[in-house]
């Protein structure tokens, strides 16, 4: 049996630590009463924020003592594009093959093939090329050439502009021959000159001669030199993959608000993996690609990957191109082991990239085509802009707005997209939804997401009830862009698509939803505890998970304050009287 | 005047980190249920965590304590004078009439205090703690078996007794008022010395 002065010496040493862990500043503020102590936590802030950095996931800083693995062994500040290219094995400036003056990109294709030799044929199964998609799951029969969006609508009838950002040269209409393998554009994702342009209305091809670009702009564009391309190749960069990816949509930054060209060099803010001056991420450091088929697709998405790291030379045909084949289900330190429990709900996403559109690029953010074909006393196009120079009225699409800085919209998401497809039956009662991403609460493949929601109004045809292929873009009478013609312009683009116009238009509201994935702040920037945890925080939406201190039962709350408070009342009267009492003694 | 020691330093000890731990605990719990803003949600977790964590060590040793010293026989519940105790507290203390329990070394909680720390004992604190620790342990509940349990409930529970604990809190801060003098079992409670009559 232990004496009383045993027992002290332990308890003594206990003692010290809890009086350390009971004097922390933050007990010392504290009181209960509650609005009235904001101002306390406000002054705080820098001190918790300093903590929340310190727990937060390593997310950039690859090596074992951040407990985050790179899928290959990385130097931690890659090569710039220059010292990339010096790394090759070839210098094709000294090939005789391309010492050639080409007159046509599909003789640049040519002249790669001679050694390329199964370069076409890959490229013939991707979706780069294809521009179809048949989900798996669904059966739906996507693709940008199946797929109506709420930008520009639909590729169907305006091939010749929307091919512009297609890997082919010629697409112009359905003659095209898929087959063909001079018909490949290689250049597009290997320029390294920044001089390569492949201009809408050209149906995929640069131009070849001197023309006026942008149109009646009174500017010249010169001959694309082609053989100093072609003398110049190299490796995809953010900048080749961006030529297309960032100008979605009709422009710099318009479609997916996570990529723009503020990319081709952002800093570490921006992106703390594309950082140009610290991992200098390419596109493809993670849409890992092989045999030119790239992995990472929107239309099939990993919304939860469970398996944990995907390491080097496995055999795990899964998809590379999530957060965790590189980070891992764990990628906290166990200091903060608590933000771990968290991937079991949450997208990496979520918390790591607090808001999209964070550069000085505004993003579209709604286009209502309804308002689209008003003209000036004239007769001639009018476009409106905004005070930041951005155009918020054009006759040839309508209205739009901006915004940058974009909190997202939070969602349950299992990799699974909906679309609403050519001939799907719509109506004006409610919100189309373009695409619809789904799961909830209860499906293990689930997680909240961050979603950009493009909103929109758009062409429908009343009397089939189903969205519009409108035919926008073209050198002949019945393009919209060209002459306004509602009817005209419908009655070419339904029949491309393969109806026959009703004669009907009519307008519907709709939305399109995007996965947010790119932009990924660094962790000193990652969304902080309250940022959900708190009565209309970022997840106020989310249903089916218990969410502290946004979550409880208000008759417990009631019921329970309530009798506190009673019992506060009661000791106060009852220390009243005696109070009382005790003065008339007195 | 007479004076008796009561409280034994490590006992001493024992409540009034006790205190301090529980009076932390209750500003960030009600913090983490939403009931206001105060240090943020993420130092009130680790706050909230830490302390609790604290509490528990100082409940083994404060549980060996009671076992080794025999202690734990103070809180043996009996039913003699709780009536007297109530009646004292309705009316006998506002005509000065005489306390129906006499303090002694061997019996220093009267029969109400030996049921309220009995039922702090026995009932609030493992409530708070075995709720408590599945919270803080959700994620492991698929693996321990417990797959069928429901967070929103026990974190309904685990308020249901921190409500619990505020009222005891409430109650015992002003009972504490009532000895002898007012400040009479607050200085015994700080020098181990109670003044009696």
């Amino acid at each position: 049996m232990f004496t009383r002065d045993q027992l002290i010496a332990p308890v003594l040493g206990i003692a010290c630590a809890l009086a350390l862990a009971v004097s922390m500043p933050a007990a010392a503020t504290a009181t209960p009463a509650a609005e009235a102590v904001q101002e306390v936590a406000a002054g705080l802030e820098g001190a918790v924020a300093k903590a929340a950095a310190e727990v937060a996931a390593t997310a950039g800083q690859a090596g074992p003592d951040a407990g985050v693995a790179a899928p290959a062994p990385a130097p931690v500040v890659a090569a710039t594009e220059e010292e990339a290219k010096s790394s090759s094995t070839a210098d094709h400036s000294k090939f005789k093959e391309l010492n050639i003056d080409f007159k046509s990109g599909p003789e640049v294709t040519t002249a790669c093939l001679e050694c390329h030799t199964e370069a076409a044929k890959q490229i013939h199964k991707t979706k780069h090329w294809s521009w179809e998609y048949t989900n798996p799951d669904t059966g739906q029969k996507l693709g940008k050439k199946n797929v109506i969006n709420n930008f520009c609508t639909s590729v169907t009838s305006n091939n010749s502009f929307c091919s512009a950002c297609h890997i082919g040269y010629g697409w112009s209409d359905d003659s095209f021959d898929f087959s063909s393998e001079a018909n490949v554009d290689c250049i597009v994702c290997h320029d390294t000159t920044g001089t390569y342009k492949k201009l809408p209305g050209l149906s995929g091809h640069p131009n070849y001669e001197t023309i006026e670009w942008p149109p009646h702009s009174g500017k010249f564009r010169p001959p694309t030199d082609l053989k100093k391309i072609a003398q110049n190749v190299g490796p995809t960069s953010r900048k080749t993959c961006g030529t297309c990816h960032f100008y979605g949509g009709g422009g710099d930054a318009v479609k997916h608000g996570d990529l723009d060209s503020s990319l081709t060099n952002p800093g570490r803010y921006l992106d703390v993996h594309m950082d140009s001056k610290g991992l200098n991420f390419t596109c493809s450091r993670c849409h890992v690609t092989d045999e030119h088929e790239v992995s990472g697709s929107r239309y099939g998405v990993t919304a939860a990957d469970e398996k944990g790291m995907l390491v080097p030379g496995s055999l795990d045909p899964r998809n590379p191109t999530t957060c965790v084949a590189c980070h891992g289900n764990t990628p906290h330190p166990d200091k903060a082991a608590k933000l771990n429990d968290h991937t079991r709900k949450l997208a990496c996403q979520t918390c790591h990239i607090p808001a999209y559109a964070r550069s000085t690029l505004q993003t579209k953010m709604s286009w209502d085509w309804s308002t689209a074909g008003k003209l000036d006393e004239q007769g001639h196009r009018i476009q409106l802009k905004n005070s930041a120079g951005k155009v918020v009225y054009d006759s040839k699409k309508g209205n739009f707005t901006y915004d940058r800085y974009v909190v997202p919209e939070y969602q349950w998401f299992n990799g699974e997209v909906k679309f609403t497809l050519f001939g799907d039956k719509v109506s004006e009662d409610g919100v189309v939804k373009i695409n619809e991403f789904q799961g909830d609460a209860n499906d293990p493949d689930a997680r909240i997401w961050p979603v950009r929601v493009f909103r929109g109004k758009q062409m429908y045809d009343k009397g089939l009830q189903t969205l519009a292929v409108l035919h926008t873009a073209g050198e002949d009478d019945a393009a919209f862009w060209g002459n306004y013609d509602w009817d005209k312009a419908m009655e070419v683009g339904m029949r491309a698509a393969g109806s026959e116009y009703s004669g009907e238009l009519g307008f519907v509201s709709t939305e399109m939803s995007w996965p947010v994935t790119h932009m990924v702040s660094p962790k000193e920037d990652a969304l902080k505890c309250e940022s959900c945890h708190t009565d209309g925080g970022r997840l106020a939406g989310i249903e089916g998970i218990y969410l502290p201190a946004r979550d409880r039962m208000p008759l417990i709350d009631t019921i329970g304050f309530g009798l506190a408070l009673l019992a506060l009342i009661g000791v106060l009267i009852h220390g009243g009287i005696r109070v009382i009492l005790a003065k008339r003694e007195a | 005047m007479e004076r008796i020691y009561i409280f034994k330093r490590f006992e001493r000890f024992w409540h009034w980190t006790q205190a301090l731990l529980i009076i932390v605990m209750m500003i960030t719990g009600f913090e983490i249920h939403g009931t206001y803003s105060n240090l943020g949600f993420e130092s009130a977790v680790q706050l909230h965590t830490l302390s609790a964590w604290a509490l528990i060590t100082l409940w083994v040793f404060a549980i060996f304590w009671h076992f080794t010293t025999g202690e734990w026989k103070q809180y043996i519940p009996t039913m003699d004078k709780v009536e007297a105790m109530f009646r004292y507290y309705l009316t006998g203390i506002f005509t000065n009439a005489e306390h129906p329990f006499r303090q002694t070394t061997l019996h220093k909680h009267n029969p109400l205090q030996r049921l309220a720390y009995l039922l702090v004992k026995l009932m609030i604190n493992p409530l708070i703690w075995v709720t408590g620790f599945l919270y803080l342990f959700y994620t492991s509940w698929d693996k321990w078996g417990l797959g069928w349990l429901n967070l929103e409930w026990i974190a309904t529970i685990h308020v249901i007794a921190a409500f619990m604990m505020l009222i005891f809190f409430i109650a015992h801060i002003y009972l504490a008022t009532t000895g002898h003098k007012p400040m009479s079992h607050i200085k015994a409670m700080i020098t181990g010395w109670e003044e009696i009559d």
